[in-house]
């Protein structure tokens, strides 16, 4: 009985493994395997090749993948340190976003990450610029140029004014694919300190209330309050959604003393709370 | 697991080889005790008239035991020993056949008609395992069985008008029949519009539409050997449930199978029936008539089953065993998706059941010991493997939410067996009857997922990791004859530990829009369930006869409310006229008033009725034709009333007149 089905596993396995080692004389191909290049920054001597799944920023949680080109023999180098600012152009200001440290890959050879929340965007999906500060065997460079930031379809992102009359920024990381069945709901919470500086707030608590407000606007049960995960600096929780849809993630963000700084309870005449996250699937 | 299922086929195929041995005949054995309605279609019954060409719900409906659960005017739900659907073990020519609606909304009863069936065995209890488990009962619908009567060409037809509805009934059935070979095809169609209650009042959504046609022929093989194929093909349309928020636009069914039958009584194998069937449905809700709702949805649902019996019965000095091998294979799968009001919005989708794949084998024994010329010992003993698998990987997550420990499969051992002492005398016979019983879940109380309930207004999750239900039964007959006069009682006692019923979360969100909250189901420690008739007969003179019945039951849960679904007191009373060529009949039929009924599990207190019905019907004999006659009136004093078996208390049919109608051409 078990062997019929050993046996194709087998030679599956086999071959594949037969296939993998051929992989291993073009590396760099490979690296980016799945991923789509969303634009290029040069300057004279490299060119900053960025890439996420879909090849697009968009308004929100944007995971970004990150290699450097040498311009004079198209290698990409395996050595670097990497930081980057993004920087939104307004009329009469100019602001930064919350964005993680840059980091290399462990498994890749030449492949950074770093990951990047845009609050807001141009209707043309113009202001946004990036750049980018590096270091090659001791001597620093800096690549600059601007970037298109995409407007979400839904609201993924939300940047308010707490009671503490200090501006925060929420944004929906995970799930990315939402299944009908309880998802790990991951939301990064981060305060603006100054116009560049969005540092992550830790020990505070989202209580979460979905609800589906194409359908009388009902909840879904065993869903569980955001904790801050000192491990990854986010907010970790559990989200179930009973059937696919457009989903309303009702949001109140609570202190490290429990006092309320944004958000109001679900009720018959209150349909959303003043801070929310949108999911459709 | 599957070998069971293997183990099975193999026996199966092995009582094929057996029984290609010995060339003698036998008739049947009756001495099974059961309540059996036949299904007259062209004949005078003269006890509790039907009309010839009613619906099976109909017919069902005149056993003593039998209640039906109306949602509509069509498709009702039966209930014995005030037990519904999960826990009645219904079956088609001991074919098992599982509706596809998650709102019970095509009872299997609804698949079949007055012109594919011979006639309904309905047995309570333990009594009606022989084609799986159960614990209120068995109901068998039962096609006729081989018809090499050597006649040749038959024709029927019959014809039905009925005035409150508007209701057309015809049918049509042509017969071969040889010696060696016959066939039998039938069509009936069925169409009524909105039927009124007492007093003109329109329900509305309670139209139907339907035809059935089947297709049954055999051959003789050889002296005993018989093969025989059955198709019946039902398919309903434009159903209204005035007690539903939603109707029907389709349910279809297609039923097949292939039968072997062998006989003979020289042997201690009696008689050897094979059978190997098919059977798929589909069933889509659809809400598109009704002009104002809260949000448009779609609801297909699909059953699938196959699946083998092979059944034999021994004569042994005073054992007369029968032996009933069977083993089924269902998918089940409902789905449900809604239309949001902002078209912006993208549609919301969920499996309601999530493709469920059940199967079934198991063994049945029945011995009938007759002990001497007035007692016998009957035993019955059940033995199944059961198992449940959740096909759909959303359907195991979306359970999860719920409860986290659900897992894709579940494997249950079933057991049931019951033993029964018969006494008969001249002037006195009864029975005493104990047994067990378990059952594994239905697929909506496992896996059912946001199942609206219009009764209660809940919505329903199912729970796979519920305890088999089990029930302790003792039942006993008592009848006596003193002349022209006869008194009987009959009564049943259930004591049911996990009784499988909803409860309420009151911590999760209903789904749907204006309902009152979340029901998961669970188990009641335990539940009892007894029902007592009392039933006298007078025979006035040889043409007049007097006949009632009274019935009181009740049910109670181990948490001290009652059960919900539980009849009150209830009563009949049928007086009769009968002649070879004529007969007549004046019935009083009413309901106490619903005393105990069960606000707890969303019940309300349905009103005492009482409701006087007439039926006439004549034989007219041709030189080679016959026409058979049945009119009346129904609810005569056009009564407005409901029952406690009316969904969400929708009235019942008012005053009504009928004609029924079989012309038979030899």
């Amino acid at each position: 009985m078990k062997l019929k089905y050993i046996i194709p596993i087998l030679i599956i396995s086999l071959s594949t493994i037969g296939c993998s080692t051929d992989d291993n004389d073009t590396p760099i191909v490979d690296e980016i395997q799945n991923l789509v290049k969303i634009q290029e920054i040069k300057n004279s001597d490299h060119t900053i090749e960025l890439y996420n799944k879909t090849g697009k920023f968009t308004t929100g949680y944007n995971n970004v993948t990150i290699r450097i080109k040498d311009n004079t023999n198209d290698s990409y180098f395996e050595n670097l340190s990497i930081s980057w600012m993004p920087v939104m152009k307004m009329p009469a200001m100019q602001h930064s976003c919350p964005k993680s440290a840059i980091t290399k890959i462990t498994d890749k050879k030449t492949l950074y990450e770093g990951s990047v929340i845009y609050q807001m965007t141009n209707t043309n999906g113009s202001g946004w610029s990036l750049t980018f500060e590096y270091t090659i065997d001791n001597e620093d460079y800096t690549a600059t140029d601007t970037i298109s930031v995409i407007q979400s379809e839904k609201q993924n992102v939300a940047s308010f004014m707490g009671s503490d009359n200090k501006k925060y920024i929420v944004a929906l990381i995970e799930p990315k694919a939402p299944i009908i069945g309880i998802n790990d709901l991951i939301i990064g919470l981060y305060k603006m300190e100054n116009m560049m500086s969005f540092p992550v707030v830790q020990d505070y608590r989202i209580m979460l209330d979905p609800r589906m407000p194409g359908m009388g606007n009902h909840s879904s049960p065993n869903n569980t309050d955001l904790s801050y995960d000192t491990t990854d600096n986010i907010y970790h929780g559990d989200l179930s959604l009973t059937m696919t849809g457009y989903w309303v993630l009702n949001l109140k963000l609570m202190d490290s003393d429990d006092s309320l700084l944004k958000g109001e309870d679900v009720t018959e005449s209150n349909e959303r709370s003043s801070l929310y996250l949108e999911l459709e699937f | 697991m599957k070998k069971f299922f293997i183990i099975g086929i193999s026996l199966f195929c092995s009582n094929i080889l057996l029984s290609q041995e010995n060339p003698f005949e036998t008739r049947k054995d009756t001495t099974l005790l059961q309540e059996t309605i036949v299904i007259a279609q062209r004949k005078l019954s003269n006890y509790r008239q039907e009309k010839t060409l009613s619906s099976i719900d109909a017919y069902l409906e005149k056993a003593n035991k039998v209640t039906m659960i109306k949602r509509g005017n069509y498709a009702w739900e039966p209930s014995l020993n005030n037990m519904t659907s999960d826990r009645l073990n219904v079956t088609i020519d001991g074919m098992q056949i599982f509706g596809a609606c998650t709102d019970k909304m095509d009872p299997i009863t609804s698949y079949v008609d007055v012109s594919n069936l011979e006639q309904a065995s309905i047995n309570s209890g333990q009594e009606g395992t022989e084609n799986g488990h159960c614990v209120g009962g068995g109901i068998d619908l039962q096609i006729a069985p081989s018809k090499f009567y050597n006649t040749g060409l038959k024709t029927n037809i019959d014809l039905g008008y009925e005035t409150n509805g508007n209701y057309k009934i015809a049918g049509l059935d042509v017969e071969y029949s040889g010696n060696k070979f016959y066939l039998n095809t039938d069509a009936i169609f069925r169409k009524s519009d909105n039927y009124d209650a007492g007093n003109k009042e329109e329900i509305l959504y309670s139209q139907f539409q339907k035809y059935n046609i089947s297709l049954q022929g055999g051959y003789n093989l050889a002296n005993n050997h018989i093969l025989e194929a059955n198709v019946i093909y039902d398919k309903a349309t434009d159903v209204g449930y005035p007690a539903l928020p939603m109707d029907v636009s389709l349910a279809e069914a297609l039923i097949t199978s292939v039968t072997h039958r062998y006989k003979n009584n020289s042997t201690t194998i009696k008689s050897l029936e094979s059978k190997l069937y098919f059977n798929t449905i589909t069933h889509i809700m659809d809400d598109s008539k009704r002009p104002d709702v809260p949000i448009r949805m779609d609801m297909p649902g699909w059953s699938d089953t196959y699946g083998f019996y092979s059944k034999s019965t021994l004569k042994e000095k005073k054992h007369h065993l029968l032996i009933n091998l069977n083993g089924f294979y269902n998918r089940s799968l409902a789905e449900m998706t809604m239309f949001p009001n902002d078209p912006n919005q993208p549609d919301m989708f969920m499996y309601t059941w999530p493709d469920i794949r059940t199967l079934y084998t198991g063994l049945y024994i029945n011995d009938n010991i007759v002990l001497n010329s007035k007692e016998s010992i009957s035993t019955t003993l059940r033995l199944g493997f059961h198992q449940n698998e959740i096909a759909k990987k959303e359907g195991v997550e979306s359970l999860q939410i719920f409860r986290p420990d659900v897992s894709d499969s579940k494997n249950r051992f079933l057991l049931s067996f019951s033993g029964e002492y018969k006494l008969k005398k001249n002037e006195f016979d009864a029975v005493l009857g104990i047994g067990y019983g378990e059952r594994a879940p239905s697929v909506s109380e496992g896996y059912g997922f946001f199942l609206f309930n219009s009764f209660d207004n809940y919505d329903y999750i199912g729970n796979p990791n519920l305890k088999n239900e089990k029930a302790l039964e003792c039942n006993a007959k008592v009848n006596f004859k003193f002349d022209a006069l006869k008194l009987g009682i009959t009564s049943s006692f259930f004591h049911i530990s996990n009784y499988i019923i909803g409860e309420i979360d009151p911590n999760a969100n209903s789904m749907t829009i204006g309902a009152n909250g979340v029901r998961l189901y669970e188990a009641l420690e335990h539940a009892s369930i007894f029902d007592v008739y009392l039933n006298t007969g007078y025979n006035i003179s040889k043409k007049v006869s007097f006949n009632s019945s009274i019935g009181y039951n009740y049910g109670m849960g181990s948490n001290k409310e009652n059960l919900p679904l539980i009849r009150p007191l209830s009563y009949l009373a049928e007086i009769n006229y009968n002649t070879q060529k004529f007969n007549a009949a004046l019935q009083l039929e009413g309901n106490g008033n619903q005393s105990e009924y069960s606000s707890f599990y969303g019940e309300d207190e349905t009103s005492a009725y009482t409701i006087l019905n007439l039926n006439l019907g004549n034989i007219i004999h041709f030189k080679n034709n016959k026409l058979v006659f049945k009119y009346g009136i129904e609810n005569i004093l056009d009564a407005n009333y409901s029952t406690y078996a009316d969904w969400n208390n929708i009235s019942r049919q008012g005053r009504n007149f009928y004609l029924n109608a079989s012309y038979i051409l030899f």
